[in-house]
């Protein structure tokens, strides 16, 4: 097991890319079967400790990467992509996971081209003002996050002002649920280190 | 149009509606979310994590979040389970004793810490413990942090779990589990709240 003296932390959000650390042990590359890579959905991840950890339990796992993959990459139609990661960014920041944060405030950058005010919201916080329609989503999953749940009709009927359309919501709203998922695992089976 | 799953039924999403439609064109989000509660209530190797621990953890998370339908579902499972049904009235007490609101909790200490927020730091009850078992007590605790103060956890709360008996395997379905309820329970409220205002918009519609 690590200890959390071994790792140089991160002690802000960032955009940075961070690496992670397992507190528990990941499986062995060299142990892994067909089975363990049906789980990792995609071979490369048997790099990734995380992934290595997580694939402890496949089907688990293969579950939760295929709802994961949909929900953000799927763009046929709905909610653009940025604004999936806003609220995946938005999400991790209020719940305080500064590893997920990183990654989908990146994302949410690259997607947005809005890098300064994906930053606001990694420095100021939540409440950062990033203009109406960011808003909408960030409040929106800033009331999903809440136990128990805040999320109610004021939320929609501000996302819907800011010109999101019900599939669209439904974008915000699965895409600030499944950090919930992701937020609670990075931060609680390891650490980020810089 | 698809058959009802779990978040249809607990969301009341009708085959044919509005939302259904939606969710469809997220199949294999769809598809797969249901899997996970497959994977983890229906599990093919249950060796590390019982049937009737994952159902008992399941109560409690949902009793935590406050939301009586989804709460009501996984008490029906837990009580369906044999050995089950001795644990509904401990586990319903210990979730009147955690009650509170999340997310709290300290960030790593710097320019952060003046956003640390403190709150309970739940224990179970030294009444419900024998009833509970060791095993359960650790995962209790450890579920109540996960749920309410994600941001507190530490390497020292593995040791926790290890040393009442969880494996590492054990861990990471223990915390899928708490981590995917997490994920469903707000699906589930998210599409009610969303649902009923598509009602009240249809119902403005016919009376305009």
């Amino acid at each position: 097991m690590s200890a959390a003296s071994n790792v140089n932390s991160p002690v802000v959000f960032t955009q940075d890319e961070l690496g992670w650390v397992s507190w528990i042990d990941p499986l062995p590359e060299a142990e892994l079967t067909e089975r363990h890579f049906a789980g990792l959905v995609d071979r490369s991840r048997s790099k990734s400790e995380y992934f290595r950890l997580l694939v402890r339990d496949p089907e688990v796992l293969e579950a939760r990467t295929k709802t994961d993959k949909d929900i953000f990459y799927n763009v046929a139609d709905g909610l653009p992509r940025a604004e999936r990661e806003l609220a995946a960014a938005a999400t991790s920041r209020h719940n305080g996971c500064i590893y997920c944060a990183s990654v989908h405030a990146r994302f949410a950058s690259t997607y947005s081209k809005r890098r300064d005010d994906v930053q606001r919201l990694l420095d100021e916080g939540v409440g950062a003002d990033l203009g109406e329609r960011w808003n909408a989503v960030v409040k929106a999953s800033v009331a999903l996050a809440a136990t128990p749940i805040a999320f109610g009709p004021d939320n929609v009927d501000e996302l819907r002002r800011a010109g999101l359309d019900d599939a669209e919501i439904v974008d915000v709203i699965n895409g600030a649920s499944f950090f919930n998922w992701a937020n609670r695992l990075m931060l609680s089976l390891g650490e980020p280190s810089k | 149009m698809a058959t009802k799953d779990i978040i249809d039924t607990l969301a009341g999403i009708e085959p044919g509606s509005a939302l259904d439609t939606i969710r469809a064109r997220r199949l294999q989000a769809r598809d797969n979310a249901q899997q996970s509660y497959l994977s983890l209530f229906e599990p093919i190797d249950a060796s590390d994590f019982s049937l009737v621990e994952r159902a008992a953890v399941a109560l409690f998370v949902l009793g935590l979040h406050r939301e009586p339908t989804v709460a009501a579902f996984y008490r029906a499972k837990l009580a369906a389970i044999a050995d089950g049904a001795r644990l509904v009235e401990a586990i319903e007490f210990e979730i009147v004793r955690g009650e509170t609101s999340g997310p709290y909790g300290a960030f790593p200490a710097g320019p952060l810490s003046v956003e640390n927020k403190a709150g309970l730091i739940y224990r179970v009850s030294a009444e419900r413990k024998a009833d509970l078992g060791g095993r359960l007590v650790a995962a209790f605790e450890h579920a109540h942090l996960l749920v309410f103060r994600p941001r507190d956890a530490a390497a020292a709360d593995m040791k926790a779990l290890l040393a009442a008996g969880w494996s590492n395997t054990g861990i990471v379905t223990f915390s899928q589990l708490v981590a995917f309820l997490s994920f469903q329970v707000r699906v589930v409220t998210g599409l009610r709240v969303l649902g009923a205002s598509l009602g009240r918009t249809a119902n403005a519609a016919v009376g305009a």
